[in-house]
């Protein structure tokens, strides 16, 4: 019997929500490594129990937890239990949690500086992995977007990583600058049709594309148009929230930009506003339907500095047409004195022949819809503040 | 034997008790403490002390007998009370309440 499994990252441990394919009825497991902060938990989609999990804290650090049984029990990789923890000559292993900027003479970039709040150089300094991509062919090959901000891979199923270090070496890397939550990598889309091309998003350099396998990257942000940053059509320095893409269509891609939802028809080559009649086009996530590649969804916030919707009336706003018209779905959502958030990767949909959606707020509620985002339903209410949301479909 | 406290979330990662218990070889140092805890739980490798620079973590301390040694060098000497087990080495998320 088919059905869904919610991977659920909170700012206190995750938690695994599972349902069959009506979806009515969840059962809620965790907390899953409880206390520390989980920013993305994410599947392979070629073994669906095969998961990926970014454990962090500001003050011990990145860990990396594997599941090979979507979810019931986890390892770091490389220290699984029963196995020896030491090489045979005798050294530690454990190094699942190490993310160190290449700088090799072979594969590296040296390690310069970007820009901080007050446009000054700052040191690049590791801080954590926002984001975990399991590639689309290899349950052991995964992405890794980290902040500050760089892309890592993994080959061997999280037990070594490895930067892709021409993304941080791009000559306009001195010109990159944190976001209000810092300088991340927090949206990794790999191209079904190119294997490649990849696309990433860092908050707040902007959108990158590289056609080489990771090699090399190009800034694709024209088109985009930012006030907040001195010259607004610059090549870098957007504060790009979110993209999207829908497997069938990869040359098309949706932005929740820091203000403005964009569209891209060229790859990202160029960018069109599409935020028509949405209340306010601010937001963090964008996501898109399992089946119908125009039908998109964002969640619009008040503004960059309230971080809640706009008259307390908690919206999903969905547009059938790949943008510029949108109409609100509100039915079973909280109408009055609703001041959550709703955080870039914690939205998600299902690929049920009914298209699910599922979002998670900074209140700790995990919603859910079985009909396209028409109505909605809590799963979860009481959960610690979400970070991420992603829904597997189960054969 | 040297006795080591180790914060909360680092318990739950290295799936251990209150206080662990470790045979360290040569001088009793922060460094040798840290290897020899590492060595034992590899999983705690980064959380303590940076990858790349083997520097302590800014948010993490140490504490022996009493005295604050986070900025002592990594190679002084521990003194006996830790070294025989009489005291335990505290690793603390650096943070005092809130």
């Amino acid at each position: 019997m088919s059905g869904v499994r919610l991977l659920v990252g909170t700012r206190k441990g995750a938690f695994i929500l599972t349902s069959d394919e009506k979806r009515k009825d969840w059962k809620v497991d965790g907390p899953h490594f409880a206390g520390w902060e989980i920013y993305h938990v994410k599947g392979s989609p070629v073994d669906p129990n095969r998961l990926y999990a970014s454990q962090t804290s500001a003050w011990f650090g990145q860990i990396i937890q594997r599941s090979d049984d979507g979810g019931k029990t986890w390892i770091q990789p490389g220290t699984a239990p029963g196995e020896p923890t030491t090489t045979p000559d005798g050294m530690p292993k454990g190094d699942s949690n190490k993310f160190v900027y290449d700088v090799s003479p072979e594969t590296g970039k040296r390690l310069t500086t970007h820009m901080w709040y007050d446009g000054t150089q700052h040191p690049w300094e590791f801080k954590r992995v926002w984001h975990l991509e399991p590639s689309l062919t290899d349950p052991n090959h995964v992405y890794a977007g980290v902040e500050d901000a760089a892309l890592f891979e993994s080959k061997d199923g999280g037990e070594n990583w490895k930067e892709l270090a021409g993304l941080r070496g791009h000559d306009s890397g001195p010109k990159w600058q944190p976001g209000a939550g810092g300088m991340c990598l927090h949206s990794i889309l790999l191209d079904p049709k190119n294997p490649k091309r990849i696309f990433i998003a860092i908050s707040a350099a902007g959108a990158f594309r590289t056609d080489d396998g990771g090699k090399s990257w190009k800034p694709i942000n024209q088109g985009l148009h930012s006030q907040y940053i001195p010259d607004p059509h610059a090549e870098v320095g957007h504060c790009v929230h979110h993209i999207a893409m829908h497997p069938s269509r990869p040359e098309t891609l949706f932005m929740q930009k820091h203000w403005d939802i964009m569209r891209s028809d060229d790859a990202g080559d160029s960018w069109r506003e599409v935020s028509g009649n949405v209340p306010s086009d601010f937001g963090f996530p964008i996501d898109i339907h399992a089946h119908e590649p125009e039908t998109i969804y964002v969640v619009p916030i008040k503004s960059d500095s309230e971080h809640f919707p706009p008259d307390g009336k908690l919206r999903v706003y969905r547009s059938r047409t790949g943008g510029n018209e949108w109409e609100e779905l509100t039915k079973g959502l909280p109408q009055r004195d609703c001041y959550v958030n709703v955080l870039r990767d914690a939205m998600s949909v299902d690929a049920l022949d009914s298209c699910g959606i599922y979002f998670g707020t900074t209140g700790g509620q995990v919603y859910g819809s079985s009909d396209a985002g028409d109505s909605w339903n809590a799963i979860v209410r009481d959960l610690p503040a979400v970070l991420a949301v992603e829904a597997q479909t189960l054969p | 034997m040297i006795r080591v406290v180790l914060p909360h979330h680092l318990r739950t990662l290295a799936r251990v008790g209150d206080e662990v218990k470790l045979e360290v070889n040569g001088r009793a140092t922060t460094q040798s403490v840290l290897d020899a805890l590492e060595a034992r739980y590899p999983m705690l490798r980064g959380t303590i002390r940076d990858h790349g620079t083997q520097k302590r973590r800014p948010m993490v301390r140490f504490f022996v007998c009493g005295e604050d040694v986070s900025h002592d060098p990594p190679d002084t000497a521990l003194p006996e009370a830790i070294v025989n087990g009489a005291e335990p080495f505290f690793i603390m998320g650096a943070i005092a309440g809130g």
